[in-house]
């Protein structure tokens, strides 16, 4: 049997889908045992019982690593939604309301692009007062534009079709067009692009708790794990950063391939393949 | 004609300086509505519970704690117009002096990791657009996509684990070696030290550019222009010269010079990780440590890189397409 394009991009959005959710749901399990401390076995490479080794206060890394993967994805998913319907709303806002309005949006947007991602976050994170909170309306603040640019390109170009335009002289409002005729034909976009927010969104929480500004640093999170790793790097404790990232790393990775096999299997285009 | 060039170039400018300035009253405001309490981080708590209240009181009319927000940002901003950044709360020194002193330290760094991630992406990114479905493209591909899912602090660890702590042939930190006199400090060891850091950021910086130039070069490739070529008989080979790296050259150099603000970003990260001491360092110090004045000049003068790369992108786009030299429009 020849297995067609097809069927292979639903294998990996599968297989991707099913490692993110178990990773999630096991490390909410393991929320209290990834604070376990135990100094009678400290600074243990990597062993059978021990898959990650153990860090110098005896924690077992590779629950911590689960525990903190875990809190990715699920503060990920948190941002990523935010940021997305924020982006949906400038978006469509921008196009529709007028040209007043779309000077706004696209001013804003070339705003937030301006300043490094990471320096925003620093910026927004020192606002809220550090700490969780800082990372949640960090990120949701961070990752909106390109998104929003996006459909602002695209209901641009709807706005020039037709049957918008019969909608428009028949005596619909603008907001009612948009409601009623465009969300539709916006949403395979938008959620292939909430989608694809993940892996940015992970990455940047990742980054900022790696520089001090997010989560606390008794919380079991990927930056936390990183940043405590780097001071043991230079002792010879390779296993306390090699195992935690590479975890991370492969993770996003399996974040921008369910976001590339969603993409593809709702393109039209493509369904012959 | 004219006229309207020049219209337009002087819109640019201004559109320019409207974003500079509303870059900097947002950096401005974020950081004045933090509840991070100014005189508490910057006196210390156990300094400030020792004051008397008329003490206190002093210092906050010093600092101007209690005049309205928008007062205090139109003399900030007004100075910093004139040239005068505030002074560091970290550092004890003008702001403006340590943006010198910093930038000296991490630009040769970061311009070395731009210029290669640009010229690696561009590369490899047009390699892979002409060579689609092959191994080449499969690699290339696979490549930017893990670099992209990898966060360029875990690479920069990762650097630093195998070239200095196994193979130790590169040094552990720092842009000089430790316990050398300033002045003795020579052109090499500077360079041996920015090697790591270089590749960090450039290995993750390729990933994007590689990416966005095979797409393009896709498009490209597909064209009726390229199939005419080849229906005259042209190989492959003098079809990328003549028809596709031309017409790819424009959206790469906008790449190319959209990319500073990614750059800057990850210097941030990977200084962290080589307490290499540079504008991203300060930043990260600046914002644990509170350090109000030394943020907004980092944030403000990294925005007009930013943006001034952007307006640079567009007004060389202008030189060297001939079809808006011309003034055809596109």
């Amino acid at each position: 049997m020849k297995i067609n394009r097809r069927t292979k991009t639903i294998g990996w959005l599968l297989l991707s889908a099913v490692f993110l959710i178990t990773v999630t749901l096991w490390g909410c399990f393991w929320r209290e045992e990834a604070l376990i401390t135990d100094f009678s076995r400290k600074n243990l490479p990597p062993c059978r019982e021990y898959l990650f080794g153990t860090d110098f206060m005896g924690r077992d890394m590779f629950v911590r690593t689960i525990a903190g993967l875990s809190l990715s994805i699920r503060l990920g998913i948190l941002t990523a939604a935010a940021s997305a319907v924020f982006a949906g709303i400038l978006g469509i806002c921008g196009a529709v309301l007028g040209k007043a309005a779309d000077s706004f949006v696209t001013f804003l947007i070339d705003l937030v692009m301006g300043i490094p991602h990471i320096l925003l976050l620093i910026l927004i994170s020192y606002a809220c007062g550090k700490g969780f909170f800082g990372v949640v309306v960090g990120i949701t603040l961070t990752h909106w534009t390109s998104l929003a640019r996006l459909l602002r390109g695209e209901v641009l170009q709807l706005k020039n079709s037709q049957y918008i335009q019969i909608a428009s002289r028949l005596g619909m409002g603008k907001l009612q067009i948009a409601a009623k005729h465009m969300v539709c034909h916006l949403l395979p976009q938008f959620f292939t692009g909430l989608i694809l927010l993940f892996p940015h969104a992970i990455l940047h929480e990742a980054s900022i708790t790696f520089l001090g500004f997010g989560l606390s640093p008794e919380d079991a999170a990927m930056g936390v794990i990183l940043s405590e790793s780097m001071k043991y790097l230079a002792t010879g404790k390779w296993w306390l950063a090699l195992f935690p990232g590479g975890l991370l790393t492969i993770t996003v990775l399996l974040f921008h391939v369910l976001g590339d096999s969603v993409c593809k299997l709702l393109d039209p285009g493509s369904a012959h393949e | 004609m004219k006229e309207k060039q020049i219209q337009k170039f002087l819109m640019g400018i201004l559109r320019v300086a409207l974003l500079i300035f509303g870059v900097s009253a947002a950096a401005f405001f974020l950081l004045a509505i933090s509840p991070i309490d100014p005189l508490q981080s910057n006196v210390g708590q156990g300094a400030l519970g020792a004051m008397s209240q008329e003490q206190v009181e002093k210092l906050k009319a010093y600092w101007g704690a209690d005049t309205p927000m928008i007062q205090r940002f139109f003399t900030w901003a007004w100075d910093f117009v004139r040239g005068d950044m505030g002074v560091s709360l970290l550092y004890r020194r003008k702001v403006s002096e340590i943006l010198w002193e910093k930038a000296a330290g991490s630009l040769g760094m970061m311009a070395l990791a731009w210029l290669l991630s640009g010229g690696m992406g561009f590369f490899l990114g047009s390699l892979a657009g002409a060579k689609q479905g092959k191994w080449q493209d499969r690699l290339i591909t696979g490549y930017s996509l893990l670099m992209a899912s990898t966060p360029a602090f875990f690479l920069a660890l990762l650097l630093l684990m195998v070239f200095s702590v196994w193979l130790k042939i590169l040094p552990v930190g720092f842009s000089v070696p430790v316990g050398v006199e300033a002045s003795q400090v020579s052109f090499a060891d500077r360079a041996v030290h920015a090697i790591l850091p270089a590749a960090a950021l450039s290995l993750t910086g390729i990933s994007n550019i590689a990416l966005h130039t095979r797409e393009k070069m896709i498009e490209v490739m597909e064209s009726d222009y390229v199939l005419f070529a080849r229906a005259r008989g042209e190989d492959t080979r003098r079809i990328i010269r003549r028809h596709c790296l031309r017409n790819i050259a424009l959206p790469a150099m906008t790449l190319q010079f959209a990319s500073v603000s990614e750059i800057f970003g990850g210097s941030v990260l990977v200084e962290q990780v080589f307490s290499y001491p540079g504008l991203g360092q300060a930043a990260v110090n600046a914002g644990l440590g509170s350090d109000v004045p030394l943020l907004l000049g980092i944030t403000v003068v990294t925005a007009v890189l930013v943006f001034g790369g952007n307006a640079l992108a567009n007004l060389l786009y202008g030189m060297i397409d001939p079809r808006i030299k011309r003034g055809d429009g596109i």
